[in-house]
C-alpha cells in the first residue's frame, strides 16, 4: 500500500534520512522504531507532506504522492495524528471530529450561507456520523465537552475519531501511546486493531515496544536516518544489530 | 439551531423597532451608522474572529466601495444599485487576487502587509485627483432609491441600512454554524491539523477574505449613498484601528458581539465628546486589556456574569 | 537640471532617507532577533525621538545637542517601559493575541503622545545651518551630512558592540536558541530589556536626526515604522550589514520612484515594494533560501 524509496532529507549541513526506503503492506499494522534522533518523525512529516524531501520517491497504491501537501493526501485517503495531539482547542469533541468529514461533504459558502436544503441535510448526516466515530473509539459521552478541557487520554482519542471521519485507507500515527498509562495503552492497542479490522491500513511510530511487539505485523527500524532492518517482530527481536543500535550507541 | 434564529428573531425585532422609541433626531442618525458600522465589524470579525487572520486594511475595501459608487453615479450617471453590485464584483476580484498572495503571510507579517494595502489605497484616494476629488473630497452623490422611494430621510436610511445588515448578519451567523465556520475555526486553533484533515486552508482563507472584502465595500456604497459627501480621511489607517478595536470588544468570534462593539464605538464618541481627544489612548488600551484578560469580549464578560449570577440564584433559571 | 544630475540628486537624498529607513530597520530586526517578535511599535519609538528632541530643544530651550542626548535617553527609557509593560506579560498570550497587544502598544504610545503634545507638527533646526551644499552635481543639505555621519557611526558601533562585547555576544547568542542562552547563564530577560533599550534608542536617533529636515507629529511613526520594518525585510532581518543595504536600496528606490514617478505617490511606491517583497522573497534578498518547511 504504502511504499517509500530511497527517500532523503537534507536539512541545512544535517541529513536527517538517507536513503530510507520500505514498504507497509494494505491491511497491515506496520511500527516504525528507531532510537531518539533516528528520523522517524521526520519520515512521518515527510510522507505527510510537513516537509519538503530532498530525494525519493513516495507511492501510495500505485498513485505518486512525493510531495504532495497534506490537504491534497488527505483526499487521497491518507491522514495522520500527532505527536502532541493538534486538537481544536477552542471547539466541541463534536465539532472536532466534523471537521474530520470536510472532506466527505460538498457545501460550499453560497449554500451555508443561504441555509440550502441540501446543506441542512448534508450537516445532519455529518452530525450523526461524527458521533458514530465517537461511539467507536469509546467517548460519545464527551460530545458536548470543550477539547481544550479533555484530559490528554481522552484527547488521543478523540485525535484518531476525527482522523477515521476521513475515511483514510492509511492512517498514520506518531507516537500515539506516548503520555499514556499501561491501561490507556492497551486500550489504544485494542482501537489499534479495531481500527486495522476496518480495512485502514496502520502504520505507527512508536517508543513503547510492548505496544509495538503486541500489535505490530511488521516492524522498521530507523537508526541514524538510515534503515537498519525491516521485518516481523519476532525477526527484528533477534537481530543483533537492532540490539545494538538500541543497547550500544544509546 | 432553532435558538439561533430566535435569537436572530428577536434581534431583528429589537432594530426594526428602535426607531419609533428614539423618535427620529440626532440619535437615529448615529443609529444609521451604527448599522454601517456593524455590517464592518462582522465582516472583519469573519475573518479575524474565525479564521483568525489580522487584517489592518479593511478600510481600504469600505472606501473602495464608497469611491467606486460615488464616482461611477455621480460622474458617470450609473444607477447606485447598478453601481454597487458592479463595485462589489469590482472589489470581490480585487480582494482575491491580492489574497492569495497576501495570506500566505502569517501573523505580524500579515498584519504589516495589509496595512501597506490599506495605506496604498488610500494614498490613491488622496492623490487621484481627478477621478476622487483628492483630500477635499467628494461632493454631489445621490441617495439610494428604489422605484419612486427616495431614501432621504434619517428614518428611511435607518431601515435601508439596517436591512442589509441584518441580512449581513443572518448569512454571517448561518456560514459560521456550518462546515465553512468549522473549517474556519478550525485553521484558527491549528491550521496544520485542519490541513491534515484535507481542509484547503490557503483557498478558504482567501475566499473569506474576499467575502469580508465584499461585505466591506457594499457598507461603502451605502455610506456614500447615505451621506452625499465622503473624503479619503475616513478611510484611513484610524478608522481600521476602530473596526478592530470594535471587534475586540465585542468578542472575537461572535457576530452580536461585533454588532455590541459597533454600537459602542459609534455611540461612545456621540455622547462623550470629549472622547474625541482621548480615543486613540483608549483604543490601545483596549486590544491590550481586552486581549489579555477578556478575549472572549463583552459577550463572554456577560457569560460570566450571567453564570454568576445564577450561581448566586440557583433553581431560579434552571 | 540635466538627467544624470536630477538622478544623483535623487540618488543622494534617496541614500540619506535610506540610511534612516537602516536605522529602524536594525531596531525592529534586534528586537525579532532577541525575541522572535516584531516590535509594532517601532515605528513609535521613531516619533518619541523627535518629539522629546522638540521637546528638551524648543520648549525648554536645551542647548541642541544636550537635547538629543536626553531625548535618545527618554524614548530609550520608554522602549524598556513598554517592554516591561506590554511585552513580558506576553508569555501567555496565542499568536494572534500576541500582534493585537502589540498593535494595541504601538497605539497607546501614539495616544499618550497625541494627549501631552498635541496633534501639530514641529519643527527642529538643522545641526548645522541651512547652507547647500554641491557634491556630484547634487545639491545636499548638510543636515543630510549629519544624517550619513550618524548612521555610519551608530552601524559601525552596532558591529562593534555585538562582535566585541559580551552583552554583544550575549544577544547574538540568544538570537540563535533564547534556552540554549539561559542554559550557559545568560540572563534572557535582560538580554530582551536591553535589545529594546537598543532598537528604542536607535529608533529615537533616526527620528531625530531627520526632524528636522521632514517635521514631526505624534503620528509620523506609522510610516516611518513601515518603512523601516520593509528595510528589514529585505534585509531578511539581519542585525548588521543586510539590513543597513535593505534601507539604502529602498530609500534609492523611493526617491527614484519619487522624482521619476510621481511624488503625490512617493509611499505607495514604498509601500508596493514592501508588499512584493513580502510576497515573492519575505526572506529578504540577502539570505540564501534553505530547504523550505512548510
Amino acid at each position: 500500500m504504502l511504499e517509500v524509496h530511497g527517500v532523503t532529507c537534507v536539512f541545512g549541513g544535517l541529513t536527517a534520512l538517507d536513503e530510507v526506503s520500505f514498504t507497509a503492506r494494505a491491511g497491515e499494522i506496520t511500527g516504525v522504531i528507531g532510537p531518539n534522533g533516528a528520523g522517524k518523525t521526520t519520515l512521518f512529516n515527510i510522507v505527510t507532506g510537513i516537509y519538503t524531501r530532498t530525494a525519493g520517491r513516495i507511492v501510495l497504491d500505485d498513485c505518486d504522492i512525493s510531495g504532495l501537501p497534506p490537504e491534497r493526501l488527505a483526499r487521497l485517503g491518507l491522514v495522520r495524528t500527532f505527536q502532541n495531539i493538534e486538537l481544536f482547542g477552542q471547539m466541541t469533541v463534536l465539532e472536532n471530529v466534523m471537521v474530520g468529514l470536510h472532506t466527505r461533504s460538498r457545501s460550499g459558502f453560497l449554500s451555508c450561507a443561504c441555509k440550502l436544503p441540501h446543506h441542512l441535510a448534508e450537516e445532519k448526516r455529518i452530525r450523526s456520523q461524527a458521533f458514530e466515530l465517537l461511539e467507536f473509539v469509546g467517548i460519545p459521552d464527551l460530545a458536548d465537552t470543550v477539547a481544550a478541557n479533555l484530559p490528554f487520554g481522552k484527547g488521543r482519542l478523540l485525535e484518531i475519531a476525527r482522523a477515521l471521519a476521513v475515511q483514510p485507507r492509511l492512517m498514520l500515527m506518531d507516537e500515539p501511546a506516548a503520555g499514556l498509562n499501561s491501561r490507556e495503552t492497551w486500550q489504544l492497542g485494542e482501537l489499534i486493531r479495531k481500527i486495522r479490522e476496518n480495512g485502514v491500513t496502520v502504520v505507527l511510530v512508536e517508543h513503547d515496544m510492548e505496544l509495538v511487539m503486541d500489535i505490530c505485523d511488521a516492524i522498521v527500524v530507523l537508526n541514524l536516518g538510515k534503515k537498519l532492518a525491516e521485518g516481523t517482530p519476532r525477526q527484528i527481536q533477534e537481530n543483533p544489530e537492532v540490539i545494538a543500535a538500541y543497547l550500544g550507541e544509546g | 439551531m432553532r435558538r439561533e434564529l430566535l435569537k436572530f428573531a428577536l434581534f431583528s425585532a429589537l432594530v426594526l423597532t428602535v426607531p419609533a422609541l428614539v423618535k427620529g433626531g440626532y440619535l437615529l442618525n448615529v443609529l444609521v451608522f451604527v448599522g454601517i458600522n456593524t455590517m464592518l465589524a462582522v465582516a472583519l470579525n469573519l475573518l479575524l474572529g474565525f479564521a483568525g487572520q489580522i487584517s489592518l486594511g479593511q478600510a481600504a475595501f469600505y472606501g473602495l466601495g464608497a469611491y467606486l459608487s460615488g464616482v461611477l453615479t455621480t460622474t458617470h450617471g450609473w444607477n447606485p444599485w447598478t453601481a454597487l453590485c458592479a463595485a462589489a464584483v469590482a472589489v470581490g476580484l480585487l480582494a482575491f487576487v491580492i489574497g492569495l498572495p497576501i495570506l500566505k503571510l502569517k501573523g505580524h507579517y500579515l498584519a504589516m502587509a495589509t496595512l501597506g494595502f490599506g495605506i496604498i489605497v488610500f494614498i490613491v484616494f488622496n492623490e487621484y485627483v481627478d477621478v476622487t476629488g483628492g483630500p477635499s473630497g467628494f461632493p454631489g452623490i445621490p441617495g439610494m432609491q428604489i422605484g419612486d422611494l427616495r431614501f432621504d430621510s434619517d428614518l428611511k436610511s435607518y431601515y435601508l441600512i439596517w436591512g442589509m445588515a441584518l441580512l449581513v448578519i443572518l448569512l454571517a451567523v448561518n456560514l459560521t454554524q456550518s462546515r465553512i465556520g468549522r473549517a474556519l475555526r478550525a485553521i484558527h486553533d491549528s491550521e496544520v491539523a485542519a490541513r491534515v484533515l484535507g481542509v484547503n486552508a490557503r483557498l478558504l482563507k482567501v475566499q473569506v477574505f474576499t467575502c469580508s472584502a465584499v461585505i466591506s465595500c457594499v457598507a461603502g456604497s451605502l455610506y456614500a449613498h447615505t451621506v452625499t459627501f465622503i473624503s479619503p480621511s475616513t478611510f484611513g489607517f484610524h478608522f481600521s484601528v476602530e473596526l478592530l478595536t470594535m471587534v475586540i470588544i465585542g468578542g472575537l468570534g461572535s457576530i452580536y458581539g461585533s454588532c455590541l462593539g459597533a454600537a459602542l464605538l459609534t455611540l461612545l464618541p456621540e455622547f462623550l465628546r470629549t472622547f474625541q481627544d482621548y480615543d486613540i489612548v483608549v483604543y490601545g488600551l483596549l486590544l491590550i486589556l481586552m486581549t489579555m484578560f477578556l478575549p472572549g469580549g463583552l459577550v463572554q464578560g456577560g457569560e460570566i456574569v450571567w453564570r454568576w449570577l445564577r450561581q448566586l440564584w440557583p433553581g431560579k433559571a434552571g | 537640471m540635466d538627467f544624470s544630475q536630477q538622478i544623483s540628486q535623487y540618488l543622494l537624498s534617496g541614500l540619506a532617507t535610506g540610511a534612516i529607513y537602516a536605522l529602524i530597520g536594525l531596531g525592529f530586526a534586534i528586537i525579532y532577533n532577541s525575541t522572535g517578535i516584531i516590535n509594532f511599535a517601532q515605528g513609535e519609538f521613531v516619533m518619541l525621538g523627535g518629539m522629546f528632541g522638540v521637546y528638551f530643544h524648543t520648549i525648554h530651550n536645551f542647548n541642541l545637542v544636550v537635547a538629543l542626548l536626553l531625548a535618545v535617553a527618554c524614548a530609550a527609557i520608554s522602549g524598556v517601559v513598554f517592554e516591561r509593560l506590554a511585552i513580558r506579560p506576553l508569555r501567555k498570550a496565542t499568536p494572534l493575541g500576541l500582534v493585537i497587544i502589540t498593535i494595541g502598544g504601538s497605539i497607546l504610545v501614539r495616544g499618550i503622545a497625541m494627549l501631552v503634545w498635541g496633534k501639530d507638527t514641529h519643527a527642529l533646526p538643522t545641526f548645522s545651518g541651512d547652507e547647500p551644499i554641491t557634491l556630484a552635481g547634487a545639491t545636499l543639505l548638510p543636515q543630510h551630512l549629519w544624517i550619513f555621519a550618524l548612521t555610519v557611526l551608530l552601524i559601525a558601533v552596532n558591529k562593534l558592540f555585538f562582535q566585541f562585547t559580551i552583552t554583544g555576544k550575549a544577544l547574538r547568542a540568544c538570537a540563535v536558541n533564547q534556552r540554549a542562552a539561559g542554559l550557559v547563564g545568560i540572563d534572557v530577560r535582560r538580554m530582551v530589556m536591553f535589545s529594546f533599550l537598543l532598537a528604542s534608542g536607535m529608533g529615537a536617533l533616526a527620528g531625530i536626526i531627520i526632524a528636522p529636515l521632514t517635521m514631526t507629529s505624534y503620528d509620523v511613526g506609522i510610516m516611518l515604522g513601515l518603512k523601516g520594518f520593509c528595510a528589514a525585510i529585505i534585509g531578511g532581518m539581519s542585525n548588521g550589514i543586510g539590513t543597513v543595504l535593505g534601507g539604502l536600496i529602498l530609500g534609492v528606490l523611493e526617491a527614484l520612484g519619487a522624482g521619476l514617478i510621481s511624488s503625490g505617490y512617493k509611499d505607495a511606491v514604498t509601500f508596493i515594494i514592501l508588499l512584493l517583497i513580502l510576497f515573492l522573497r519575505p526572506q529578504g534578498l540577502f539570505s540564501r533560501g534553505d530547504s523550505e518547511r512548510v
